[in-house]
């Protein structure tokens, strides 16, 4: 039946509906977007690290904790965040043409950074507020 | 009426077996296996965040592996993946200018993103040694 269908079908109105999903501008400009901003962050980053080195866990906390370091660290985290789950995203679209898994796998994709972002933003407000 | 036409098998487009490797598409390949590499090296982040956040027994976990040799690999592998992508990254920044696509251009900014992520792999854990090395 499908098939006779297909026959009276050009290949035009075949492919109408399937295409863009209208939010590929958007995916491209946050992906610059955070890109930009991952740069001083991770420079930022790396210098912290250097920092805290071979530093024994009262002296890591103590920086951790300070105002200026935390609020790097949590701008860092965001974009970076951001940035790897709208970048694993296209990696999925493209490799991953089996609908259940491709939807598992954004699906995953969506719950595992959400959770890094938490887990680490979580963290730093600990070592900040010391509760 | 025009008959409809019955649909015609199109070639498809050439994968990358077909094509001999380049440096330009290395990078491109890299630049993505860079990244998630990237992307599941943050649980390493998370794991210390959390120790650290958590007392001084969770982080001696941590600096036990950090400081093993399995742990210096994987550091010094994900600290060359970071800035590798990020540097592959200011090349895509570039081209979004719609600059840097001549052919000598491109070949001149694929040998500057490698070269320069290794070169700053090795600056920084030199550093790292030379701090560490000393009173602390």
């Amino acid at each position: 039946m499908a098939e006779n269908e297909n026959r009276f079908l050009t290949p035009l109105s075949k492919v109408r509906g399937l295409g863009s999903a209208r939010t590929g501008t958007k995916h491209f400009w946050h992906q610059r977007l955070t890109a930009v901003a991952n740069i001083p962050l991770t420079i930022a980053f790396v210098i912290i690290l250097i920092a805290v080195m071979g530093r024994n866990h009262a002296a890591v906390v103590q920086i951790l904790g300070s105002p200026l370091v935390a609020i790097v660290m949590l701008l860092f985290i965001g974009s970076v965040t951001y940035h790897m789950r709208i970048g694993m995203q296209v990696v999925v679209e493209d490799y991953v043409h089996n609908e259940l898994a491709k939807f598992l796998l954004l699906m995953g994709n969506t719950f595992f950074t959400i959770a890094v972002a938490l887990t680490c933003g979580y963290a730093i407000l600990k070592l900040s507020f010391g509760v | 009426m025009a008959a409809i036409k019955a649909p015609v098998q199109r070639p498809l487009s050439p994968h990358l077996q077909i094509y001999r490797p380049m440096l330009t598409m290395m990078m491109s390949i890299v630049h993505r296996i860079t990244g998630i590499a990237n992307y599941y090296g943050t649980l390493l982040l998370a794991w210390w965040l959390i120790a650290a956040a958590s007392g001084p027994t969770a982080y001696s976990k941590v600096e036990w592996f950090m400081g093993s040799i399995i742990g210096h690999i994987v550091l010094f592998g994900y600290t060359w993946s970071v800035l590798h992508h990020m540097l592959g990254g200011m090349r895509h920044l570039v081209w979004d200018t719609g600059r840097g696509f001549g052919p000598a251009e491109r070949e001149w900014l694929a040998v500057a993103t490698l070269v320069g992520s290794i070169g700053l792999t090795i600056v920084l854990w030199v550093v790292g040694y030379l701090l560490i090395g000393g009173a602390r």
